[in-house]
C-alpha cells in the first residue's frame, strides 16, 4: 500500500536525501520518497504499513536530523 | 519565526556578547581558554552533541561533524576567537537558512491555497456551515458573493459571475446562470447563488488539482538526483583531501603542522553540500508553484525539466489549435442581403440537430415565427427542403442543388458550403468552418521566437482543411487524414528524427489522444478544467484551452531550469574557489563559512525567483 506521511522540523535538504536512502534500504519498504519542500514522505510497502515500521522509520530519521519527527 | 528559531536567535546574540567580553578580558593561559569556551558552548553545544551522537550512530560526515572538527581544531591551535566566531557565524547562517526555507515553503503553499475551508449547505430548511468533506452529492449549497466555490455544482437558483483565476490564471470573469456548472476552487464574484452539488469533495476539481500539485515535486528531476548523488561523494572527498592537506605537506616539505592544520580545517567547513542540495528542489518547487498560479499544472520536476528542452512541438488540430466547433465564417448572397440569406437558411434548419444547422441557427441568433415555415422535409445526405412564406426553399450541399437542377457557385475557401435555392433560383451560399483560436497564431510565432525548431500538426481532417490551417498558422509540417494509430506512428517517427538532447512535446485536448500523450517525451493536455481524463493522461495540464498558455509553460520551465543551473554553477564555483584559496592559505575560516551558509542563503533567494513569472 502507498501512504503519505508528514514530517515536522525537517530543516536540512541533505538530511532528507540521507533519510530517503536509509528508508529505501529497509526490507519492508518497497519504495520511499521524501519531498523536502512539502516535508512529506511517500511510503510504498507490499503489505500493511505497521506502527512498528513507522517507529523504525522515525528512529532512523532522528538519527540523521535530531529534531525531525514523523507524524502518524 | 518558530520557537526554535527564536531560541537560536537568542543563543546567537548571547554568545556574540560573551565572545566580545572574552575577547576584551585581559586573561591568558587556561583561563583564557575557559572564557572562550563559555560562548562556544552557548553557540555550539547542540552541534557538538549531534556530532558525537551521530558518530556513535555511524553517521559521519554530516555538517555537525564538520563544524565540530573545524572549531575544536581551531581551539587546539589556540585560535580561540576564530573558533567561537566561526561557530556563531555558522549558527547565524543556519538560522537564515531555516527562515528562508520556512518562508519559501509558506509562500509557495499560499500560492497554491485554493482549498475551500467551508461550505454553506441547506439542511432542514436552514443554512449550515460545514466542512466541504461532509457534503454529499445532490445537496444544495449556498454560495455568497466573494466566497470560494467549495464543490463542483450546478446552479439551481440565482445568477452571478465566477472568477476562475485561481485555477486558470485568467482573470476574465465567467457569467453563470441557472443550469450552468461551477467549478470548485473558483470564486463567486457578485451574486448569491444556490447550487446542487455534483461531486464529493474528494472527487472535486479542487481536490484533484491540489493533490496533483502537492505531489508534483515527488517525481524528481535528473538534476535533482544528480545533486544528491554528487553530495554523497563530495563530502567524503573533501574530508579526505583536508586530512591529506593537514598531514602530507608538512611531512614532505618538513614544515610546521599548525598552518596546514588551519588550512585543512577551513577545507572542512566548505565541504558541506547543503547549499546545492537545498536550492535545487526549491527552485523546482517554486517553478511548479508559480506555474500553477498561471493555470499550468506540471506533474513533476522531471516533466518541468523535459519541457524546458522541448525542440519539437506537435499539435493536434481540432480543439487544440482550432475551436473544434463549426461557425459561419462567410455569407455570399446572390441578390438579397447577408442577413436575409442567413435568416432563410435558419428558418429551414430550425428543427434540425445537425452540427451545421446548429451553427447556422447560432449565427442567425433570432427565432423565426413557426407559422411561416411549413412542409419541412429532410433529405438524407443532401440537406433540407421547406416552404417559407409560401416559397419553396432548398438548403443543402451541391448534390441537393444538382438534384433540383439549380446551378451553384464554387467556393474557393476551405470549409463546408451550404447552398440555398429559393423558388428554383440560386440564392447564394453560406460557408461554415472550424475557426482557428484567436491566440494560436501569436502563440506559434512566440514558440518559434523562443527557439523551438519544429512545429508539427496532426489531424484526422481532410488534406485541404489541414493544409489551410497549417498555412494560416505557419506550421512547419502537416500530416492529414490520420487515424488515431497513425498519430502514434508519426510521433514515433518524429521522436526518432530529433537530436539527442532535445525533447518532443505533444499538445492535445486529452480526449482521444491519450496514446500520443503517453508516447511523446512530454504530453500536454489543454482545456482540462473539468476533464478528468485529460488531467490523468498528461504530464503537463493547461487549465484552459488557450495555446498561449503553452508559451507561458515553456517560459516558466526554462526560467526554472536556468535558475537551477545558476545555483549549481554558483555554489560549485564559490566552493571550488574557496577550497583552492584555503589550500594555499589565502582564505580564512570566515570566508569558508560564507562559502557554506552564505552561498546557501543566496541560492535559496535565487531559487525563490522561480516562483514569480511575469511576462
Amino acid at each position: 500500500m502507498i501512504k503519505v506521511y508528514r514530517f515536522e522540523e525537517l530543516d536540512c535538504a541533505n538530511c532528507a536525501a540521507k533519510m530517503e536512502d536509509a528508508i529505501n534500504k529497509m526490507p519492508e519498504v518497497k519504495h520511499a520518497s521524501i519531498n523536502f519542500m512539502t516535508q512529506k514522505l511517500t511510503l510504498e510497502t507490499d503489505g500493511e504499513i505497521t506502527t512498528d515500521l513507522l517507529k523504525k522509520i522515525e528512529k532512523t530519521c532522528s538519527k540523521v536530523e535530531r529534531d525531525c519527527r514523523l507524524i502518524f | 519565526m518558530t520557537r526554535k528559531q527564536k531560541r537560536n536567535l537568542f543563543r546567537i546574540v548571547l554568545s556574540a556578547v560573551l565572545l566580545v567580553v572574552a575577547w576584551v578580558l585581559p586573561t591568558d593561559g587556561l583561563l583564557r581558554l575557559l572564557t572562550f569556551l563559555i560562548p562556544y558552548a552557548v553557540a555550539g553545544y547542540d552541534v557538538v552533541f549531534s556530532a558525537i551522537r551521530n558518530i556513535l550512530l555511524g553517521q559521519v560526515f554530516d555538517e555537525n561533524f564538520l563544524m565540530s572538527v573545524a572549531t575544536i581544531g581551531a581551539f587546539f591551535i589556540a585560535d580561540y576567537p576564530e573558533a567561537v566566531a566561526v561557530m556563531v557565524f555558522y549558527q547565524v547562517g543556519e538560522l537564515f537558512q531555516s527562515i528562508a526555507v520556512g518562508k519559501s515553503r509558506k509562500s509557495i503553499a499560499a500560492l497554491m491555497d485554493i482549498r475551500p475551508d467551508y461550505a454553506n449547505v441547506l439542511r432542514d430548511g436552514t443554512v449550515q456551515t460545514v466542512t466541504p468533506e461532509e457534503i454529499e452529492i445532490g445537496e444544495i449549497i449556498e454560495i455568497k458573493p466573494g466566497e470560494k466555490i467549495p464543490l463542483d455544482a450546478v446552479i439551481t437558483k440565482g445568477e452571478t459571475t465566477v472568477n476562475t483565476s485561481a485555477l486558470t490564471g485568467e482573470s476574465i470573469p465567467v457569467p453563470c446562470r441557472i443550469g450552468d456548472s461551477v467549478i470548485s476552487g473558483s470564486v463567486n464574484q457578485n451574486g448569491l447563488v444556490y447550487a446542487k452539488v455534483t461531486s464529493t469533495f474528494g472527487e472535486s476539481t479542487v481536490s484533484k488539482i491540489l493533490d496533483l500539485v502537492e505531489n508534483a515535486t515527488s517525481k524528481k528531476a535528473k538534476s535533482e538526483n544528480f545533486i544528491t548523488r554528487f553530495a554523497k561523494y563530495y563530502t567524503p572527498c573533501v574530508v579526505f583531501a583536508a586530512l591529506a592537506l593537514a598531514v602530507l605537506p608538512p611531512l614532505i616539505l618538513k614544515q610546521d603542522f599548525a598552518p596546514w592544520v588551519t588550512r585543512a580545517l577551513t577545507f572542512l567547513v566548505v565541504s558541506c553540500p547543503c547549499a546545492l542540495v537545498v536550492s535545487v528542489p526549491l527552485s523546482f518547487f517554486g517553478g511548479i508553484g508559480g506555474a500553477s498560479k498561471h493555470g499550468v499544472l506540471i506533474k513533476g520536476a522531471n516533466y518541468l525539466e523535459t519541457l524546458a528542452k522541448a525542440q519539437t512541438v506537435v499539435f493536434d488540430k481540432t480543439g487544440t489549435l482550432t475551436n473544434g466547433t463549426f461557425t459561419v465564417t462567410e455569407i455570399h448572397p446572390k441578390e438579397m442581403s447577408e442577413s436575409n440569406l442567413l435568416e432563410i437558411a435558419a428558418a429551414a434548419e430550425r428543427f434540425s440537430t445537425h452540427p451545421i444547422a446548429i451553427s447556422i441557427l447560432k449565427a442567425c441568433g433570432k427565432e423565426t415565427d413557426k407559422s411561416r415555415v411549413t412542409n419541412i422535409e429532410e433529405r438524407a445526405g443532401q440537406g433540407i427542403s421547406a416552404e417559407i412564406d409560401g416559397k419553396s426553399v432548398f438548403v443543402g450541399n451541391a448534390a441537393l442543388m444538382d438534384a433540383i437542377g439549380v446551378e451553384w457557385d464554387v467556393c474557393e475557401t476551405v470549409g463546408t458550403t451550404v447552398h440555398i435555392a429559393v423558388d428554383g433560383v440560386y440564392a447564394g451560399y453560406i460557408l461554415i468552418a472550424d475557426t482557428v483560436k484567436s491566440d494560436a497564431k501569436t502563440a506559434l510565432e512566440e514558440l518559434k521566437n523562443m527557439g523551438v525548431q519544429k512545429t508539427v500538426m496532426l489531424t484526422g481532417d481532410s488534406d485541404t482543411v489541414g493544409q489551410a490551417v497549417a498555412k494560416e498558422l505557419a506550421i512547419d509540417e502537416v500530416y492529414t487524414q490520420l487515424m488515431p494509430d497513425d498519430k502514434v506512428r508519426i510521433t514515433e517517427k518524429l521522436l526518432a528524427e530529433q537530436p539527442e538532447k532535445a525533447a518532443l512535446a505533444f499538445v492535445g485536448d486529452g480526449i482521444n489522444d491519450a496514446p500520443v500523450l503517453a508516447r511523446a517525451d512530454i504530453g500536454i493536455a489543454m482545456g482540462a478544467l473539468g476533464s478528468d481524463a485529460a488531467i490523468e493522461a498528461a504530464d503537463v495540464v493547461l487549465m484552459d484551452d488557450k495555446p498561449s498558455k503553452l508559451v507561458r509553460a515553456l517560459h516558466i520551465s526554462r526560467k526554472t531550469m536556468r535558475i537551477v543551473r545558476e545555483n549549481i554553477v554558483f555554489a560549485l564555483l564559490v566552493k571550488a574557489v574557496v577550497l583552492i584559496f584555503s589550500a594555499f592559505g589565502l582564505a580564512g575560516m570566515w570566508l569558508a563559512v560564507f562559502a557554506d551558509v552564505g552561498v546557501m542563503v543566496l541560492a535559496v533567494c535565487n531559487a525563490m525567483r522561480a516562483m514569480h513569472y511575469t511576462k
